[in-house]
């Protein structure tokens, strides 16, 4: 009996069923409260591409930032047992090297747009390397050692661009950013769905999620197995370095521009309650990329929803607040504890009524 | 002669899940006694300290200090009955001073007046002879210092009963002198001392009397000075010496004329102190020596689990360099740790997960098993070690000890290792499995492997091994073959001295 409520709070589909019932519940309260809320409807842009547009459009491409973020943060989040505080900054970063290649040239052509990602990619990773090397090297805590760059980094994107927010503007941007002419799914998304693949595909073609794990759960154990304990974690925050080069790309194409002060502000701590909403043990361990990505989607849905009450968005923040109070209680440890506790005494107080009803007859 | 008696614990039980920790356990201690709490892990030293002391609450039984009933339910109680512990790991606060942890926590008022606690922990402390000062930061004392310090604060608080915790596991030997002389300045000052330690010659340096308890049960009371150290190591294992004469190894001896499979001359690592080693092909050999001696120090210096700091290594006589766990591997070494749940298991990860990583670990990162090649391994393990498991995707934490024991094993079996290390594989599950693992042991020796076996339980290991390394605080005292595998001979080895 108890391994049955462990099998549903525990592990298989247990670590998803918060994420889940949270987006569940999501969806039917905002068909009871509008059900026009998630009508889709084609329509025309600017440029005069048929497009999706609506307000579930408008969430999932919201989204796509956040949920590439998460995906790597929940590899560092396993293997580390800690996170990434930097990768605001860190997109912003790579977001100025991708617009300083791309200015560079007189015009924008498809090889500069390549290079300039490219290039972004290699910052990323290095920015990335170097949070690897203070956490899995020099023992900081993870929060302590990307604290470093989550104060600086907005300064170094900064000097790269001589303190200026220069406008890049290409079809080639548009089509990173908004939409490819003839596809009405907004790029973004499928750029999230690109992610994901190679994600899975990473996880099928090399021992990556076993070694993680194996590192996240007993390091003692893992050494002591062979395991290198320090590639695994630093290649973790090089994974999340590429992770943030896509989104910090994704977050300049749509504007147009880089502003090395607002790119992706205070995404951090959205990509690290993804992660747990996604029920992922903040501690390191066993972890669920597709948790994360649902949590940054329920993120995004909360937020979206609130704007369609016509809440402020000063006081957004405020909801936001009281509902991730609620998930991230409900899927703490503590209550599925006491829950499976409850359960078990529920069931043994009626074993006793049995027995006993059994003794008098 | 006889103190008044101090304190008494009466028909101490303590149950945990699924096994009885202590049964029927009496304990007296006198005042002005040191009385040494002796027993091999897993005896209820342990547990029975931490009922004195209300980490656990006893499950039947009763406690008196100086005859009167006392109950404790938290550690402020027992300290307000006058039970005060010093552990192994010092509890204090290393950037205070000595005088502010002498008196944190019980200042009178809300100001602390740091001269005047100064002064007074200068008191007690030229009182106890303790070469320190109350302005002194704690943790630029040496270890000694601090525990003596901790002691100093336990005195200080009026108690009547101190206990001792392994208090000389990292202290050199002038520290363990200037500890015992205030061990002893304090016996006569009428504080009863319990003394827990693993190291035996220390126990008859300070000790008027021993208890010895066993798996769990009281074995005895007994006078120091009317127990040998040989009867006190039989008495701690739990045989009788008269018991042993008749068992003989089974394990084929083939050191005489076998291929050495490895060898390791003056190999030290940052836990074990130089020895020299080796094994041939298809031996089964067995490092002993009670807890603390050094004999898992050593084969996990084999294994490079420590870091190694010297010593030349060979394997099938090529040189070879063994610094981490995974060139062990790769030179087909396997090792089974002594503790399954911080060293062994992945707790959260699948049964499956579990047997392949090793295997996993050696084909590289870009190699993964596959799914279906890693259910299929998974499936012949679980059957060939009869491993009970609800299915192989069970995280192996929900698993019993002995089965937890047996993955590790698939584990280690599945990348087919020459030489295997087997550190305690057999504590803490049941019979019937010990028995299957000593099986398998003598099979794979049969099948040319070779294999270090180390158990507590020394009938396993002359059952199984045909060569036996006896070590001794930290030091190999001896190694035994042929004739001499008996365990009367392994327990005068282990006691060494007068016996």
């Amino acid at each position: 009996m108890n391994n049955k409520s462990k099998n549903i709070f525990g592990n298989g589909l247990g670590q998803l069923t918060i994420p889940i019932i949270a987006i569940a519940i999501l969806v039917i309260f905002n068909l009871i409260r509008d059900p026009s809320f998630f009508s889709i409807e084609l329509t025309h842009n600017n440029e005069g591409n048929s497009v999706l547009a609506g307000n579930l459009i408008t969430i999932i491409n919201g989204a796509s930032e956040l949920a590439i973020l998460a995906m790597g943060m929940t590899l560092v989040t396993a293997a580390c047992g800690g996170q990434d505080i930097s990768v605001g900054a860190a997109a912003a970063i790579a977001g100025s090297a991708f617009v300083k290649i791309l200015k560079s040239g007189d015009s924008i052509s498809a090889g500069t747009v390549i290079i300039a990602l490219l290039f972004a990619c290699i910052v990323a990773m290095i920015f990335g390397a170097f949070n690897g090397t203070l956490v899995a090297v020099f023992k900081i805590q993870p929060m302590i050692a990307t604290l470093i760059l989550y104060t600086c980094g907005r300064s170094i994107a900064y000097w790269i661009n001589g303190g200026a927010t220069p406008t890049v503007t290409s079809p080639i941007l548009d089509a990173i950013g908004k939409f490819i002419p003839g596809i009405p799914v907004p790029t973004p998304v499928i750029i999230v769905i690109i992610v994901g693949v190679i994600f899975k595909l990473v996880f099928r073609l090399t021992s990556l999620e076993l070694f993680t794990q194996s590192v996240g759960i007993n390091g003692n154990a893992a050494r002591l197995n062979g395991i290198n304990s320090t590639f695994v974690k630093l290649l973790s925050f090089i994974i999340l370095g590429i992770c943030v080069a896509i989104a910090g790309c994704i977050g300049v194409s749509r504007l147009g521009l880089i502003n090395h002060e607002t790119l992706l502000i205070d995404i951090e701590m959205d990509t690290i309650l993804a992660v747990a909403i996604g029920g992922n043990n903040l501690g390191g361990g066993k972890f669920k990329v597709g948790g994360s990505i649902i949590g940054a989607y329920v993120i995004q849905m909360l937020t979206i929803t609130l704007y369609a009450m016509k809440v402020s968005s000063t006081d957004v923040k405020a909801y936001k607040a009281v509902v991730i109070i609620l998930l991230v209680v409900i899927g703490s440890p503590v209550v599925k504890e006491k829950f499976g506790k409850m359960m078990n005494k529920l069931r043994s107080r009626r074993a006793k009524v049995t027995v006993k009803g059994a003794e008098r007859s | 002669m006889d103190n008044p008696i101090l304190l008494t614990m009466r028909h101490i039980e303590k149950r945990f899940p699924g096994v009885l920790a202590l049964n029927n356990v009496d304990f007296t201690l006198r005042k002005g006694e040191i009385h040494a709490l002796m027993g091999e892990n897993g005896a209820g030293k342990s547990t029975l300290i931490k009922i004195l002391t209300g980490v656990y609450q006893m499950d039947g039984g009763e406690v008196q200090i100086e005859g009167k009933p006392v109950v404790i339910h938290s550690p402020q109680d027992a300290q307000n009955s006058g039970i005060s512990t010093v552990y192994q790991e010092i509890t204090l606060c290393p950037n205070l001073t000595v005088a502010e942890n002498m008196f944190i926590g019980r200042e009178d008022s809300a100001w602390i007046q740091r001269k005047e606690y100064e002064k007074k922990a200068d008191e007690i402390l030229g009182r106890l002879e303790i070469p320190t000062r109350g302005a002194r930061i704690l943790g630029r004392c040496s270890l000694a210092i601090q525990q003596m310090v901790a002691i100093a604060r336990a005195v200080d608080m009026n108690c009547k009963v101190l206990i001792l915790d392994e208090p000389t596991s990292s202290l050199d030997d002038k520290e363990v002198n200037m500890l015992f002389k205030l061990m002893r300045d304090l016996k006569a000052q009428g504080v009863g001392i319990i003394f827990v330690t693993h190291f035996l010659e220390q126990v008859y340096e300070v000790s008027d009397r021993i208890t010895v308890l066993r798996n769990g049960e009281l074995v005895g009371e007994y006078p120091a000075s009317d127990l040998p150290q040989v009867e006190l190591v039989a008495k701690m294992i739990g045989k009788n010496l008269d018991e042993f004469s008749a068992l003989k190894g089974s394990g084929k001896d083939v050191s005489k004329n076998g291929e050495v499979f490895y060898e390791a001359e003056e190999l030290s690592s940052s836990q074990a102190l130089p020895f020299d080693f080796k094994i041939h092909k298809g031996e089964v050999n067995g490092f002993t020596g009670l807890l603390g001696s050094g004999r898992s120090e050593s084969v996990r210096a084999i294994f490079g689990a420590d870091k190694v700091n010297g010593g030349t290594v060979k394997v099938k006589g090529e040189p070879v360099k063994i610094t981490r766990p995974i060139d062990a591997m790769k030179h087909g070494i396997g090792y089974l740790a002594e503790d399954r749940k911080r060293d062994g298991i992945i707790a959260e990860l699948s049964v499956r997960e579990n047997i392949i990583l090793a295997l996993q670990v050696m084909n590289g990162f870009f190699k993964p098993i596959s799914r279906s090649e890693s259910e299929a391994f998974a499936d012949e393990y679980i059957k060939v070690l009869q491993i009970k498991t609800a299915s192989r995707e069970t995280p192996v934490g929900s698993l019993s000890g002995g089965n937890q024991q047996k993955v590790i094993l698939a584990r280690w079996l599945l990348t087919h290792p020459d030489y295997l290390i087997l550190d305690e594989p057999t504590r803490g599950i049941d019979v019937g499995t010990k028995l299957e693992i000593q099986k398998l042991v003598l099979k794979l020796a049969e099948e040319g492997v070779s294999v270090t076996f180390i158990s507590s339980e020394v009938e396993e290991m002359l059952r199984t091994c045909s060569r036996l390394i006896v070590m001794r605080d930290r030091h190999i005292v001896g190694e035994l073959t042929g004739e001499d595998l008996n365990q009367a001979q392994v327990m005068k080895t282990i006691a060494g001295g007068e016996a």
